[in-house]
């Protein structure tokens, strides 16, 4: 493993290195909040083989806001699925704020992903005949929680996506930013340690998209850990890291100046 | 997923989809309804012929001594060429059973038939002509509402007289006071000197259709013209009483009839017993056909529903991945379809047994068939409609659980 780190992955700090390459197999301490260890997925297509993640090492502290930016096909959804413990890797470790989750089974995921992860999907992925705030409510159901403070940890993540007067819309009252918001009020109701984000902005226009972006600035700025799938490099440069993946392997690992200097782009 | 939630959803779907789900539920809806029709009717018949049925074709704690049983499920052959050889029954066989029990006990021979009787400008009829003692209408606790009874005096002297039944008198004396009047049975006069109080029917037989005379006059005649008669019924103040009584004229008889132990007897003793016995064999039969033809209906409901849950889980496949990517465990996807499965069952179930209980009210109405619903077979039709909810989705319900979130996800 240290072999091909050495020759292909460029790690953006030593402390980095040092927790995935040094300290291998061993859980990481408190202030990582993701570690992979050399993660490979492949998938089985009637006997042709499709590596989709080919070795993949990230490590991510607390409070840390990470876009993965990378071409159509490099791998951003399956190391997303991966870290929100919705698919194991074929190979390699996953480390979860000091839980080895890569050989968890399906039910231990299941809670993991519970309290652990926040999931924003491109497609918002509500139910479509709740409303807002049974939206909402869901997760706190699968953690067992009573209805009358699933009811106010609900109201108040709505609120705190501007959403208050709408509790009782069904998505298809609302606007695509505003079922966005929602589905951003369900990903943090149960407080978890990782807001994790594929493609947020995909389905929405650029003034939405900014809106959106402004929910997720504010959000890294109380401490919440995001990490958010883009293919597009303005979205990227919101967050304070960007990793650019490239056929399942890490290309490029940088601070938000480094990568907006090289791309051009002004902030 | 909390319970209420779960029911809500699958209320819900219900409503949305009245027709659609009315065809998924028919089946059980069927099944159900003949269950609550069929027990109801087998219920009431039990309790007719325990309580109605018994008392008034029998008697309370009354055995009868007879050539052959009344009641008797299984002959064959060979037990009718048995009981035809048995001896006739007599009046001196009715004396030495009187003579064997204290007098606590009752007894009257009773010889019956239905025989044509007339009157005067009335079309002939069948009677139930009954030809015996006093004590008869004492045993059968029979009140009368005009008249009197016959006498003991009248039954030695023959007298012919004549008490009859509610819709004799209606029918024979419509407008007239029956008392004093004259009606011919199989060719004789009699003159009426009662009227029993309506009696009611049993399975749709009138049991005020009676023509009661002494069986001393020449209706015993008419109806035995053999002289012999045709049992003795007897009536004991307790049931236990009652047993040890028919023991006692079982050894009369027997030595009576000179029957070396190890005979079989060669007359039959009856009690109601023997007709509730003979009951339980119909109602055993009919509990076995009345429940084959539900057991299909809800054979076919559950196929039904568990298609129709099939198809909910390759609808909903995106819902079920969004619930398993927030936390949902196998455990709780397979809770959410099973309480789907069955409330829409137990709706089904509630439905069909509105209609069985409607549908037991009408034949007890149009039919002479008796039907009581009983409350447990309400409860036990909806825990059948949720048992048969649960049993339908177990496997659309595992199913859904066995999904693959990301696969699930990424469905339309
Ligand atoms: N379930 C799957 N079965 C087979 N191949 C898959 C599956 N999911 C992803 N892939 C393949 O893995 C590679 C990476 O896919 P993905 O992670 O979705 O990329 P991205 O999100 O960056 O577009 C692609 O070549 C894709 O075809
Ligand atoms: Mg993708």
């Amino acid at each position: 493993m240290s072999q091909h780190l050495e020759e292909e992955v460029p790690l953006s700090t030593t402390a980095e290195r040092k927790i995935i390459v040094d300290q291998a197999g061993a859980a990481p301490s408190k202030e990582w909040v993701i570690v992979t260890r050399g993660v490979k997925r492949e998938y089985d297509m009637g006997g042709e083989i499709v590596r989709a993640l080919r070795g993949v090492d990230i490590a991510v502290r607390r409070n840390e806001y990470v876009a993965i930016m990378g071409p159509s096909g490099s791998g951003k959804s399956t190391l997303m699925n991966i870290i929100g413990c919705l698919d194991t890797p074929n190979e390699g470790e996953y480390w979860l704020n000091g839980q080895l989750v890569s050989t968890m089974k399906d039910d231990e995921l299941a809670r993991v992903r519970n309290k652990e992860i926040g999931f924003v999907f491109q497609t918002f992925n509500l139910l479509p005949r709740a409303t807002a705030l049974a939206n909402v409510e869901l997760p706190l159901v699968y953690a067992g929680i009573s209805s009358n403070e699933r009811r106010e940890r609900a109201m108040e993540a709505l609120e705190a996506v501007q959403l208050g007067e709408r509790v009782h819309h069904r998505p298809n009252e609302l606007s695509g930013g505003q079922r966005q918001r929602v589905a951003i009020a369900r990903a943090l109701v149960n407080r978890p340690s990782i807001l994790l984000a594929d493609e947020p902005t995909g389905n929405l226009d650029s003034k939405t998209s900014e809106e959106i972006m402004r929910v997720f600035e504010g959000l890294a700025e109380t401490g919440q850990t995001v990490i958010m799938v883009t293919h597009e490099p303005d979205i990227a440069a919101h967050a304070r890291r960007v990793v650019v993946l490239r056929d399942g392997t890490i290309e490029s690992d940088e601070r938000r100046e480094v990568f907006t200097e090289k791309l051009g782009l002004t902030l | 997923m909390p319970f209420l939630e779960a029911v809500r959803l699958a209320l819900h779907t219900i409503r949305v989809q009245k027709l659609k789900s009315f065809f998924t539920l028919l089946g059980v809806m069927i099944g159900v309804m003949f269950l609550i029709a069929v027990v109801s009717i087998v219920e009431g018949m039990s309790d007719y012929v325990e309580n109605d049925f018994a008392a008034k074709i029998i008697g309370v704690n009354t055995f009868d001594v007879r050539r052959w049983p009344n009641f008797n499920p299984n002959e064959d052959d060979e037990d009718w060429r048995e009981l035809l050889r048995r001896p006739r029954l007599y009046e001196t066989e009715a004396r030495l059973v009187r003579e064997t029990l204290s007098a606590d006990f009752k007894t009257a021979i009773v010889s019956e038939n239905f025989i044509y009787a007339n009157a005067p400008g009335v079309r002939p009829r069948m009677v139930q002509a009954i030809a015996t003692e006093a004590a008869y209408f004492d045993i059968k606790k029979f009140n009368l509402t005009q008249g009197r009874a016959f006498a003991p005096q009248e039954v030695v002297s023959g007298s012919r007289v004549l008490v009859i039944g509610d819709e004799i008198a209606k029918y024979y004396f419509a407008n007239l006071d029956p008392l004093g009047r004259e009606l011919r049975i199989a060719g004789q006069p009699y003159t009426v000197i009662g009227v029993i109080e309506p009696q009611g029917s049993v399975f749709g037989f009138s049991l005020d259709r009676m023509a009661i005379a002494p069986y001393t006059s020449a209706l015993g005649r008419a109806l035995r013209p053999r002289g012999d008669i045709e049992y003795i019924t007897v009536q004991g103040p307790t049931r236990e009483v009652l047993m040890d009584g028919m023991e006692a004229v079982r050894a009369a008889m027997r030595g009576f009839r000179r029957l070396t132990p190890g005979r079989a007897d060669n007359f039959a003793l009856e009690t109601s017993d023997a007709a509730l016995s003979f009951f339980d064999g119909i109602r055993s039969k009919m509990v076995l056909f009345g429940t084959a033809l539900p057991g299909i209906g809800l054979v076919v409901g559950a196929l039904v529903i568990m298609n129709i849950m099939l198809v909910a889980v390759a609808e909903r496949t995106r819902e079920i991945g969004i619930r398993k990517a927030l936390g949902a465990r196998r455990k709780d996807i397979i809770r959410q379809f099973l309480i789907e499965a069955a409330t829409l069952s137990v709706v089904g179930a509630a439905i069909g047994a509105a209609l069985g209980v409607a549908m037991s009210q009408t034949i007890a109405a149009l039919t002479p068939l008796p039907a009581s619903v009983a409350p447990w077979s309400i409860v036990a039709a909806l825990i059948v409609g949720a048992g048969v909810g649960i049993v339908a989705g177990l496997y659309p319900a595992s199913r859904a659980a066995r999904l693959d979130p990301i696969a699930a996800l990424r469905q339309e």
